[in-house]
């Protein structure tokens, strides 16, 4: 039997038949899993790889857009908060100006309506010292006639009494010495009218 | 011998003395019974059980290998799990971490190496089996004469057949003195004792983890028969918790070296890849 002639052999040397079923049995794994199974974990390996790398491609698409859109907003802000700040001083400024203008406009206003009332006040007092001479001078003459009488129809005589009379009145008057050298010629107003 | 420990010796395929003392396993553990014989071209075949064992493991790591790589998906399942880690193993840590940057094309051999060594290493505690194939040097020897021509053929195409004799005869900084020791140990170390190691290394870790489990386990079934007899008693307890213990070394001894096989390829191939140095 196989157990007494194995006594004697060597195990380190095999019948080359047992090589050769050991060579097909290696070979028969080694074509199966060289030709299908090795190719689908690398597939897989390389599905997962792509998975990984796409989530991180389009984590970092994200998050740029989120970026970009952040500085727009932010140049936006800068933007409104620069014209805010325009239309603010532009602002200030026309009111300034406005103020200014009034001001000015009101000033010449007043200034004109304060001529005005002078010149009407000289005029109006002009015109009552002119009316006053004229009565004073005829409410005289007729005073001093009734009292003097016929002495005073000398022509000559008659003129230097009013002369002198008018002279003492505008003496007595505080503010008439140019009205006095003027005396004069306001008595020819009511001799026009005699 | 009780007829139950009987019948495990006979799975266990041991002769028992007509005396009824002890007979330690031989080597005959190894040749079994031939269950078919043929000639082709004059070349003898014997189809034995470590045969048909060899047939069996190689099955059943293909069965797994392609039922866990069909459907795969990018979250991976439980044996989709297992298959990747294996097949990474062997992708990353050994080929592309001891070839280096030209591993791609060698990890398919690799693989087929890994996958193999280690289904057949398995048979080995596997129950009703309990022999490596791996434990019959034709096994080992087949794969160390394809990993020699491998690693030869890849040199000559890297280096040319010139270039690759003057890197293995006269490796650079040796003194030229010391060539007379260098060289011939260097030719023999690369042309003869390498693939012999490798395939001696991974048959003689089977063989004697075998003929451990074997006498450990025909021990206490002898000594279970004795029971009464002697110290038997003590004695057998003993026996099988060895026989525990040497199961659980086998584990390692079946992962390490199916690992250890094919590290060695890798760095063979990684000195028939690199320039000379």
């Amino acid at each position: 039997m196989d157990l007494i002639a194995a006594e004697s052999v060597n195990p380190l040397l095999p019948p080359v038949g047992e090589i050769i079923v050991g060579l097909i049995t290696f070979a028969i794994l080694a074509f199966v899993v060289v030709k299908f199974v090795f190719p689908m974990i690398e597939k897989t390996f390389q599905e997962r790889r792509n998975a990984i790398e796409g989530g991180i491609e389009r984590a970092e698409a994200a998050q740029a857009e989120a970026k970009a859109a952040l500085e727009q907003y932010r140049a936006q802000l800068a933007e409104a908060r620069t014209e805010a700040a325009q239309i603010r001083d532009a602002a200030r400024a026309e009111g300034q100006q406005i103020l200014e203008e009034l001001r000015t406009q009101a000033q010449e206003e007043s200034a004109r309506i304060v001529a005005r009332g002078e010149e009407q006040l000289a005029a109006s007092r002009q015109q009552v010292v002119n009316e006053l001479r004229g009565q004073i001078g005829s409410m005289a003459v007729t005073l001093a006639g009734r009292v003097v009488g016929e002495s005073l129809e000398d022509e000559a005589r008659r003129r230097g009494t009013v002369d002198r009379f008018l002279d003492e009145l505008d003496a007595m008057s505080t503010s008439t010495p140019s009205t006095g050298t003027a005396g004069g010629s306001t008595v020819y107003v009511p001799e026009g009218d005699r | 011998m009780t007829s139950s420990a009987s019948a495990l010796a006979s799975v266990l395929a041991v002769e028992s003395d007509p005396g009824g003392g002890f007979v330690s396993p031989t080597i005959a553990e190894f040749y079994p019974p031939a269950l078919a014989e043929f000639s082709i071209f004059g070349i003898d075949f014997t189809i034995t059980r470590i045969t048909v064992i060899s047939w069996i493991a190689t099955a059943a790591i293909l069965a797994f290998l392609v039922l866990a790589s069909r459907r795969m998906t990018v979250v991976p399942r439980k044996s989709q799990f297992l298959l990747e880690g294996s097949y990474s193993l062997v992708r990353d840590n050994i080929g592309r971490d001891v070839i280096g940057p030209k591993y791609k094309q060698f990890v398919p051999f690799l693989g087929a190496l890994f996958f193999f060594i280690i289904a057949n290493n398995a048979m080995s505690i596997v129950p009703f089996f309990q022999i490596s194939p791996m434990s019959k040097f034709a096994y080992p020897l087949v794969l160390a004469i394809l990993v020699y021509i491998l690693y030869n053929a890849v040199s000559i195409k890297n280096k040319g057949l010139g270039g690759y004799l003057k890197e293995v005869a006269v490796p650079s900084g040796v003194p030229i003195p010391f060539l007379v020791l260098v060289t011939p140990i260097e030719l023999l170390q690369v042309f003869v004792i390498r693939p012999f190691t490798l395939a001696v290394r991974l048959f003689a870790n089977m063989f004697a983890g075998h003929m451990l489990l074997v006498v450990f386990s025909l021990g206490t079934v002898y000594l279970l028969g004795k029971i009464g007899e002697n110290f038997s008693f003590v004695f057998a307890p003993f026996s099988f918790l060895m026989a525990l213990f040497m199961t659980f070394f086998e584990v390692l001894v079946i992962v390490l070296q199916a690992y250890v096989f094919t590290v060695l390829t890798a760095t063979y191939l990684n000195g028939a890849v690199e320039k000379a140095h």
